[in-house]
């Protein structure tokens, strides 16, 4: 394993350890899909993977990062904090008055924020304007949206899907954290998704799947997204809800419930080791 | 003279072509809405979602978060019902720069029926905070709402018919947003109007002369923010007031003139509009007469409102 793999892997935790305190701290929140996303936000933020810049959030060069499932906003104001977009002591003002930390996430409130997002199925239609924007402006930038598995239910995805292949979006990445988890239960069991490549490859898009706790994979994937194409592509991670806490993984509970102080001691010692 | 409203807009559209700032959207009604006189002229700034109205509406977010400023067109009850949450998240809350510009809206829409006539569209785009509301009483101010909404500030709905309405403005008049104007002065009772209403509260308001009673007109063509001074002074000098929209009585212009007067300054009021019901297939005409949307409803309301004074 590369020096940069492991240093990503120790980003990724940090960004749990973060994630667990900030939940904790606020009494709600949504640690489950955070933690699942953690590898990716720290490939994504730290990894040189996606062009940005924490001292010029207004870049206009800047790749475009677009949370969809917006309930997952701790683990992106985790990212743009320990990025240096804001102090890392604001983390803990989540879901409190007067805190530019809301519970889901709001353009133009935290430097890094593209689009106000939190009703699920509405964010790759935004990156589907983005991207647009960016093309009509002739500009290279690359648009990501990060997507929850059973937000897909929501029918307005899939008119993105198709609009976005209709006008060639192809830098336009959408990244599905596939945690097979929604409140209700297994995705399957709700309203499944299966088989959710071919969905996505039906709808004219490049389909990579990969497992999203495997930081190289996700690297190469989206290096492999970022080639030349007529199309968009789909980054279809693989994932455990709860990722990194035992009793979190696979646990939809912790869908929407923070750790109680038994439990956050207990997680922060898993994911540090006991480091801290 | 009469002019369909839409027939105006593309004509505004096409002009704001020169604007590179500007982007059209459609939602497969391009032909209905005039939005292909855009389209004509800058194919390369017009955006067809096909049969997706909320998809639109999320496209348009990222578009205008993006710099650019957003003309998006379908027919009322779509544009506004059927993805009014996906306006209220992508647009209203980060105020951005969406003009959402509705054509056949109101019961003119005649033929098609209850399923096609927007009778609540302004009454939920005005519950949502930074958005502003517009009904254009003709073609002419359809038009220069239109040109005025390219470098305004924020979110904005506006709404237009379908049929061919009454011109009642000048061709030159410039359009300000939440600005009521008087357009016949008076000193009995105050006819507010929107959209085709206004041409009709016009000619309730010579009806109303020919009996001896002064109506004041007023065009209010800004629904929301809405123009509560002129409306206070207004009805400050005749005592009484009626409001007219081809919308439901509730929460459209009614609604709003009465927000105002029980705030600042009561006065009776009545209020012409569609009573809390769907409309119907029909020629665009009988609708109007069969819904109380005529100049003579306006007249009654007036007489009737001047005998609670």
């Amino acid at each position: 394993m590369s020096a940069d793999v492991e240093h990503l892997k120790k980003i990724a935790d940090r960004l749990r350890v973060d994630v667990i305190e900030m939940t904790s701290e606020a009494g709600s929140g949504h640690p489950g899909g955070s933690l699942s996303s953690a590898d990716l936000m720290a490939v994504l933020y730290f990894g040189g993977c996606m062009r940005h810049d924490p001292e010029n959030p207004q870049w206009e060069d800047r790749d475009r990062f677009v949370l969809s499932k917006g309930h997952v906003a701790p683990v992106l104001y985790a990212a743009l904090a320990e990025s240096g977009y804001f102090p890392t002591e604001e983390l803990l003002t989540l879901r409190k008055l007067g805190s530019r930390l809301q519970g889901h996430p709001v353009r133009g409130k935290v430097p890094g924020v593209e689009m106000s997002t939190g009703s699920l199925g509405q964010g790759l239609s935004m990156a589907c304007g983005i991207a647009l924007a960016g093309k009509m402006d002739g500009k290279d930038y690359r648009t990501f949206c990060l997507l929850g598995d059973g937000e897909l239910q929501e029918g307005q995805n899939w008119e993105a899907a198709m609009f976005a292949r209709q006008y060639g979006l192809s830098r336009l990445i959408a990244i599905v954290d596939r945690n097979h988890l929604q409140i209700t239960g297994d995705t399957e069991e709700a309203v499944g998704l299966n088989p959710l490549p071919e969905k996505w490859k039906a709808f004219g898009w490049n389909v990579i799947v990969i497992d999203g706790h495997d930081i190289q994979m996700i690297i190469d994937a989206i290096e492999r997204a970022s080639e030349p194409s007529d199309r968009p592509t789909a980054i279809i991670m693989e994932t455990v809800k709860g990722k990194g806490v035992s009793f979190m993984e696979n646990n939809v509970a912790f869908h929407g419930k923070a750790a109680n102080e038994e439990e956050r001691e207990i997680a922060i010692m898993e994911l540090t080791g006991g480091s801290e | 003279m009469k002019i369909a409203q839409r027939n105006y807009y593309g004509k505004a559209l096409a002009a704001l072509a020169a604007d590179p700032r500007v982007v059209v959207m459609d939602a497969d009604l391009a032909g209905s809405t005039k939005t292909s006189e855009f389209q004509k002229v800058c194919p390369e700034r017009f955006v067809e979602v096909g049969i997706a109205e909320q998809n639109m509406i999320g496209i348009a977010s990222g578009l205008a978060a993006s710099g650019k400023v957003v003309y998006a067109s379908t027919f009322g009850i779509f544009a506004t019902g059927r993805c009014w949450e996906q306006i209220r998240l992508a647009v209203a809350y980060p105020r951005l720069n969406v003009r959402i510009c509705a054509t056949h809206c109101g019961i003119t829409v005649g033929e098609d029926g209850a399923s096609h006539q927007a009778l609540e569209d302004m009454a939920i785009m005005r519950t949502l905070p930074n958005m502003t509301v517009i009904c254009p009483a003709d073609a002419y101010e359809a038009y220069a709402a239109t040109i005025a909404l390219a470098d305004f500030e924020g979110p904005a709905y506006m709404r237009m018919g379908r049929a061919d309405f009454p011109v009642v403005t000048s061709e030159d008049d410039v359009f300000e947003v939440g600005k009521a104007r008087v357009m016949r002065e008076g000193s009995d009772v105050t006819l507010f109007g929107c959209g085709q209403m206004t041409a009709m509260c016009l000619e309730a308001a010579e009806t109303l002369a020919s009996e001896g009673i002064s109506a004041e007109v007023v065009n209010v063509s800004t629904i929301k923010p809405i123009d509560a001074e002129a409306i206070v002074a207004s009805v400050s000098k005749t005592g009484c007031c009626v409001t007219a929209e081809e919308h439901s009585i509730i929460g459209g212009l009614g609604s709003a003139v009465a927000e105002v007067l029980a705030d600042s300054r009561p006065a009776p009021l009545e209020r012409v509009g569609t009573r809390d019901t769907f409309g119907e297939s029909g020629k665009p005409d009988e609708l109007m007469i069969k819904y109380g949307l005529t100049a003579g409803a306006i007249a009654d309301a007036a007489r009737k409102v001047i005998s609670r004074k």
